[in-house]
């Protein structure tokens, strides 16, 4: 029985011996105390978090609606952000350009560097070395992001500097790589690097567990049939494993759109005056990062309003990325099944 | 192997959390609480301290935190049954937790507000509803605001509100500016361009920065004062982040609080507001609280500055810090206990003692009148 990382099986898809829905249970209940307990408990358990998720997402809109009322202008379409006082104009074209434009960076560099690292661990390095180099990868997650900031605000920034200034001078006439005077350590692009090095042991996590469950008879009759180590992997490895890369890539990206403290303490705001950029190289702030470095502020129910209804926005996008990703994992199962 | 692993997660975790506690002496998040330990107080400190037992908490202001901190750990060393905690959340927190009731005191860089915003009740209003008694703001630190730079080349840097206006609305873009060279004669500048850096998060020094520009430099500073950063440049939070922008840029100038520019070592500008070029001191700070009008009645000493004073000697960029209080409080032994704390801390000794760590102690006839409205508390 080959399993993905979906958690559905093909066995999974046959309906039931007596024509029942395929995982659907007999609901047989042998009457005991236990039994009716643990059903209860286990139903409840489940009700609860949909009603918490339910309660937190009513709150939140609740808070956000009034001050949404009161906004004097477009919230999805204005660049700007004045959400307190008796004439609030907050928008989101900015925070959302900078929430995507960093966790893009962040995913162009952490996908692929994640995928071949979670292949040498399982496919290529001797067994010694493969399970430290899975362990020292994982503790990458345990580092507090903080930490992140004040190490790349510190340390790796002066070394990312040249690569910036060199992108800067020889693509400098795309809108894209073009100069916007901010230190090259508190741009989006460097963001987005420390943000890929955050959610590497994510993506790298669980593209190591799909690919070690590639089961053997696939590598094997692979390699029999005259591949070499590398045609194995993309032939039999790679489109085994690909729903579990997809899955893990959006946990990171999850990771990567709603982090915060690296973030604020990395990114350089810009101000009011600062005109429209389409470079990686302009700073900006993310949802969170602009909601965590104005929170010590929000003295009326008007600013707390605009703030969360920002984070209604990041809620929103989060869902329809991780909706998305549902969608194209449902497609290839159905294609490799 | 799972057991190690857990066991090498956690102590990664701990280091982390230990990296993590030591960046937090200049994030303004951290609370502080100390409580006494030392058996080491003199007997006439003691003596002189009046003491109380249990706890007391306190939260706001970030732009006192350093003061407070410092205030805490004299009185907790004499009086070793109190056990006061200060968290320092920003001025907004702190206005809105002490008007819900939730600490016994608050510390604010503006006094509590006259006129309700966004329809709501004014804070004035609602601190007097939770206290069942005026609420007053109390003067008890003065942190001054530097104008930091970082160029080499230049060790002495004069600055006017126009200029300064100038530099900080981005109209100004190379240190050799005429405009400059006008009020730094005999001073050789360098063709450095000039990297503005503001705070990107709301901050109670963006406030009284923009007061001076605009109370100062009417003409060349129109936008009105506000937390929030109206000018040019790229901004960094909290008093470290911006400090650090200016310290690691050279060409780089800011506002930043008195003690960060000390500790980065970065360059001060002297303040000529039209009666002299004004160095930052400690006493040209003192002078420019004497020189502030009493805005409040009776024992409410909420102040107004004069950011435009062309008073000799007077350093006009600074910003005051209150406690806000209950006059009358529903819980006798708090009061009490509050009224012992800011006595101390309103003590000359202590508000020396606070200018090494960047702050100005209150002047003489200031100390008087926050000494006499402690008294009152009751």
């Amino acid at each position: 029985m080959s399993t993905s990382i979906t958690g559905h099986s093909a066995v999974d898809e046959l309906p039931g011996p007596d024509g029942r829905e395929p995982l659907a249970g007999d609901a047989a209940g042998t009457g005991r105390l236990a039994d009716r307990v643990f059903g209860g408990a286990a139903t409840g358990a489940g009700l609860l978090v949909v009603a918490l998720v339910a309660l937190v997402g009513t709150f939140l809109i609740i808070q956000a609606v009034p001050a949404l009322l009161n906004n004097n202008v477009n919230f999805l379409t204005s660049r700007e952000w004045v959400p307190g006082g008796a004439e609030p104009r907050f928008g989101i074209v900015d925070l959302l350009w900078a929430t995507v434009v960093s966790s893009v960076i962040a995913m162009l560099i952490a996908v692929p560097l994640g995928v071949a690292v979670a292949l040498f661990i399982t496919q290529y390095s001797p067994s010694w070395l493969a399970r430290p180099a899975a362990t020292v990868i994982d503790l990458l997650a345990a580092v507090p992001s903080i930490v992140y900031g004040f190490w790349g605000l510190n340390i790796a920034g002066q070394y990312v500097e040249p690569v910036a200034i060199f992108l800067q001078k020889t693509l400098g006439w795309l809108p894209f790589f073009e100069s916007a005077g901010i230190s090259a350590k508190s741009t989006l692009f460097f963001a987005g690097i420390i943000l890929a090095i955050m959610i590497l042991p994510i993506i790298t996590a669980i593209s190591r567990e799909v690919f070690a469950q590639v089961p053997s008879t696939h590598k094997e009759g692979a390699l029999a049939l005259g591949a070499t180590q590398w045609e194995m992997i993309r032939t039999a490895v790679l489109p085994f494993g690909k729903p579990g890369v997809i899955s893990g890539a959006m946990l990171g990206l999850g990771r990567a759109l709603g982090e915060t403290l690296a973030v604020m303490i990395l990114l350089s705001g810009l101000s009011d005056s600062a005109p429209w950029s389409w470079s990686i190289f302009n700073g900006g702030a993310t949802f969170a990062s602009k909601i965590a470095l104005n929170a010590g502020e929000f003295d009326t129910p008007q600013k707390t309003g605009a703030y969360i209804a920002a984070g209604l926005v990041l809620f929103i996008l989060t869902f329809i990325v991780n909706a998305i990703a549902r969608v194209i994992i449902e497609r290839r199962k159905a294609f490799i099944e | 192997m799972k057991t190690t692993r857990l066991a090498q997660l956690a102590s990664l975790a701990v280091v982390g959390s230990m990296a993590l506690a030591a960046c937090g002496s200049d994030n303004t998040t951290g609370t502080t609480s100390a409580e006494g330990s030392s058996s080491s107080a003199s007997a006439s400190e003691s003596a002189a301290t009046e003491c109380f037992s249990g706890t007391l908490t306190g939260e706001g202001s970030s732009a006192q935190k350093n003061a407070i901190e410092e205030a805490i750990a004299s009185y907790t060393e004499a009086c070793k049954d109190a056990k006061i905690s200060y968290n320092a959340t920003g001025s907004g927190a702190g206005v809105k937790q002490f008007i819900a009731g939730q600490v016994n005191f608050g510390g604010s860089d503006s006094a509590l507000k006259k006129e309700g915003k966004d329809g709501a009740k004014s804070e004035v209003d609602q601190a007097a509803e939770m206290c069942g008694s005026p609420a007053w703001n109390i003067p008890m630190v003065t942190g001054p605001v530097a104008i930091a730079y970082n160029v080499k080349g230049i060790d002495k840097l004069t600055l006017t509100p126009n200029v300064a206006a100038d530099i900080f609305a981005g109209k100004i873009t190379t240190w050799n500016d005429a405009a400059i060279a006008e009020v730094n004669k005999g001073v050789t500048l360098p063709a450095t361009p000039i990297k503005v850096f503001f705070r990107s998060d709301e901050s109670g020094t963006t406030d009284n920065f923009t007061k001076w520009l605009h109370a100062a430099a009417p003409e060349k500073w129109t936008q009105d004062p506000g937390k929030k950063w109206t000018g040019s440049g790229e901004g960094k939070p909290q008093n470290a982040g911006v400090s650090e922008g200016v310290k690691s840029t050279d060409g780089g100038v800011s506002y930043v609080e008195w003690s960060y520019a000390k500790d980065n070592k970065l360059g001060m500008a002297l303040i000529d507001n039209g009666g002299g070029a004004v160095e930052l001191t400690s006493e040209s700070v003192g002078k420019a609280v004497e020189a502030a009008k009493a805005d409040g009645e009776g024992n409410d000493l909420r102040l107004e500055l004069d950011y435009a004073t062309k008073e000799a000697g007077a350093y006009p960029i600074l910003l005051v810090t209150y406690e806000l209080v209950c006059s009358k409080g529903k819980d006798a032994e708090k009061q009490k206990a509050i009224k012992a704390f800011l006595k101390h801390f309103a003590s000359a000794d202590v508000q020396k003692s606070l200018e090494e760590i960047g702050y100005a102690p209150l002047p003489k006839a200031m100390e008087d009148k926050v000494l006499t409205a402690i008294d009152a508390i009751s």
